[in-house]
């Protein structure tokens, strides 16, 4: 990509603009999922044959699929749903739209008001062009690519052919096939051998986002030796009149790379999240997970690494927060396809006011994936007696040289903790949200600096149960 | 007007289980009581009550502070009023940095009115205060940052204790054996601070079975208490005769809370 400075600057211009050419026009939001749709969805988008044909293949597969009968209970009406709707349609909600809880919510954590609107699905585009354009440039003269997916379809084919569906292909499940076939926005990431990307990359610095889509589609493709920290989502409860967010995140990392993608949602409460993960590492590279979630009425997620290659380690931490109406069922998946593989996974769950938090692991050692080391820790921190926590963890190895630790363990908040923290003056709402924060401090320090300062102030306000 | 903290014909139960059988004590600010007393006779109970517990039910009598009953009041309410004790096994709080906790306590003692979420005393404050009092302790300042109790050796633990009533500055002070753990240069040194903060500014509660602690801060009374109890008062010298002698002569005067002392060692 040989891009030119001039041209470079105007480039959120230009992009700005695309949003109201004819064809766009032409294309009439409607519910509901068939050939049709899918077929005009790819036609919107001025797809190449090979992406349509794609998504219909997918749509086949999503209607011969089963639901998935463990996690949480899926009450979705397929047919009830808009699979598309164009920037333009999400732009047409205004603030008075947005439920009064919501707007409460972002006052308290402070958010900006043009942040605000973003957040709450008002605006399509958070109006970071200008500051982030310069950060752009110097990424592409790195030949660094970050763009959304669909500019990467029209503008990367040869990349997106390549990878595209091929780590987590549509018939892995009934939701990965149903992104396959509606999939809209998300982050398109390659780092070229040798290059290190020494600050966290964000979705809201990407010029021309259309992120908030329900059906995000995320390729990262880390090349050799080569280094990224991606961070997506934000504290800030997101609000979509959607009740379905089903995405797919597919990672390769190669010989030596590194990456790290770090995730914080807080859904509002009518929202399934349903979202598959996962990357392949290659020799002596590194992939990690950061995974938190907290609202959603169901999330169903378990970030997975495979381990492909000699020397290649998989980290997950994820943390769910779940509380009235809510069922987090997350976890994460490790699969040592080849010898002298690691992997870690640290799981924290924290159940309050009849929320439910499960944990679903497993642990695979594939035939000849000699002197693997494995080690999961998960801890359930439950509230108050109406709350729930589930382990199930699953280990299947087909080897013998192998290590591989499992340790769970589920406790109450102490009295005798509360006690302690009060009997030094703390009221019995501060005393528990810092027991809380401490439970989860692991993971709080790998956060980056602002998502962690507002990570504590959320889980404050959800320990004051002042966020719905 | 001196502050009184005053303990009326108190009876206290765990589980249904009675405890303390009518304790009556006056604290004024200013002034250091030494409480003694065989293991398991309800001196840490009597400690837990003052700072109100929740597992602990007074069933009857009542806890004054200047003149108003307190016996309702929760945890914090008592922190906030001036009332703190340093725990004989103090929890750890994972997670939880020793900095962060004890901002958030010193803002809430200081500020008995402020409200959760309502801003904290300025860092570089308290960062001071902190510090200046961590040296006077002998304590490496490293140690602000690491979590509450989690992992602290025994005398780490009582250090941190003290540390924090030094930041806290109570009216009213309960020491339950905060002398235990520590090795011979560390009580005295405890003890001195104990002295510097309290001098005449504090009512002190401390509950020993030693009287290392009493050297600098010279008890102008001492209770014994025996089967939930206090049978006895004496002035500093009584601490000195436990110490030396045990409570074979105090058992014997008091038949009846021997008799007690057994009931309540059998039941457990
Ligand atoms: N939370 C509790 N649950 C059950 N029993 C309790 C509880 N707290 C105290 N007790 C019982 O009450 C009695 C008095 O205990 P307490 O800790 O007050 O004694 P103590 O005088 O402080 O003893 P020591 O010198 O060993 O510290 C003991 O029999 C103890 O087992
Ligand atoms: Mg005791």
């Amino acid at each position: 990509m040989a891009t030119d400075i001039s041209q470079d600057v105007t480039v959120g211009e230009i992009n700005k603009y695309d949003f109201i050419t004819p064809s766009h026009d032409v294309f009439k939001a409607q519910k509901g999922l068939n050939p049709e749709i899918v077929a005009q969805i790819s036609e919107m988008k001025q797809e190449p044959a090979w992406m349509r044909d794609f998504r219909l293949e997918s749509l086949k597969i999503f209607e011969s699929k089963p639901m998935p009968k463990w996690g949480g209970d899926i009450g979705i009406d397929f047919q009830d749903i808009y699979y598309y709707l164009k920037p333009a349609d999400h732009q047409g909600k205004t603030w008075d739209d947005v439920p009064q809880e919501i707007k409460d919510t972002f006052d308290k954590l402070g958010i900006p008001e043009a942040e605000k609107k973003y957040l709450a699905g008002v605006k399509a585009q958070f109006e970071s062009e200008v500051v982030y354009g310069s950060l752009q440039e110097d990424l592409g003269n790195k030949g660094v690519i970050f763009t959304d997916t669909d500019t990467a379809v029209r503008e990367h084919p040869d990349l997106l052919r390549e990878y595209f569906g091929k780590i987590i292909p549509p018939t892995d499940n009934k939701f990965a096939a149903l992104n396959s076939a509606v999939w809209s926005g998300g982050s398109f990431i390659y780092v070229p051998p040798g290059v290190h990307i020494d600050f966290p990359l964000q979705a809201y610095f990407r010029i021309n986002a259309e992120q908030m889509g329900q059906f995000e589609r995320t390729l990262i493709i880390v090349d050799e030796g080569a280094s990224v920290h991606y961070v997506e989502g934000c504290t800030a409860p997101m609000y979509t009149t959607e009740s379905l967010h089903s995405a797919v995140v597919e990672v390769i990392v190669k010989k030596n790379g590194r990456a790290r993608y770090t995730t914080i949602q807080n859904w509002a409460n009518n929202i399934y999240n349903l979202v598959t993960k996962r990357a392949v590492a290659y020799q002596d590279s590194l992939m990690e997970w950061i995974d938190g979630n907290l609202g959603s009425h169901l999330t169903m997620k378990y970030p997975a690494v495979y381990m492909m290659e000699p020397g290649a380690r998989g980290e997950i931490l994820s943390i769910a927060f779940s509380s009235k109406g809510q069922h987090q069922d997350a976890g994460a998946k490790v699969v040592h396809c080849a010898p002298h593989t690691k992997s870690r996974i640290i799981s924290k769950s924290i159940s309050k006011n009849g929320g439910r938090s499960s944990y679903r692991g497993l642990c695979k050692v594939e035939k000849g994936a000699t002197d693997c080391k494995s080690n999961v820790v998960c801890d359930a921190l439950i509230l108050d007696s109406a709350s729930r926590s589930d382990t199930y963890p699953y280990i299947e190895v087909e080897e013998q040289d192998v290590q591989i630790e499992h340790e769970a363990s589920v406790s109450r908040i102490g009295e005798e903790q509360l006690f302690y923290l009060m009997s030094r003056g703390l009221s019995e709402a501060e005393a528990s949200s810092m027991i809380v924060s401490g439970f989860i401090e692991p993971l709080i320090k790998e956060l980056p600096m602002e998502y962690a300062v507002e990570m504590n102030r959320l889980i404050e306000l959800q320990m004051e149960g002042s966020v719905g | 007007m001196t502050e009184t903290l005053k303990i009326t014909n108190l009876h206290v139960s765990v589980e249904g289980k009675p405890i303390l059988r009518g304790v009556n004590l006056t604290i004024n600010r200013g002034e250091t009581h030494a409480l003694m007393g065989p293991n398991g006779s309800g001196k840490s109970t009597l400690g837990n009550v003052i700072m109100g517990h929740p597992n602990y039910e007074v069933t009857e009598g009542k806890i004054e502070l200047n003149g108003e009953d307190i016996s309702e009041w929760d945890a914090t309410e008592r922190a906030r009023a001036g009332i703190f004790m340093a725990f004989q096994r103090p929890m750890a709080i994972p997670g939880v940095k020793m900095a962060d906790f004890l901002r958030h306590a010193t803002t809430n003692v200081r500020n008995p009115s402020r409200k959760e979420g309502e801003e904290l005393i300025p860092m570089r404050q308290f960062r001071k205060e902190l510090t200046e009092k961590m040296e006077q302790l002998r304590m490496d300042t490293e140690f602000a940052r690491r979590y509450v109790n989690d992992g602290f050796s025994g005398g780490e633990m009582k250090r941190a204790e003290i540390l924090q009533m030094a930041m806290l500055r109570p009216k009213f002070a309960i020491l339950d054996e905060t002398d235990s753990g520590l090795d011979v240069d560390a009580v005295k040194l405890a003890s001195q601070s104990i002295a510097e903060i309290g001098g005449d500014q504090m009512g002190i509660l401390i509950i020993t079975h030693h009287d290392k602690l009493l050297d600098q801060n010279t008890p102008d009374f001492t209770h014994v208490m025996l089967g939930g109890k206090i049978v006895e008062t004496g002035g500093v010298e009584l601490a000195h005769e436990l110490y030396t002698d045990g409570y074979d002569r105090i058992r014997a005067s008091y038949p009846e809370a021997a008799v007690a002392e057994q009931v309540m060692a059998e039941a457990v």
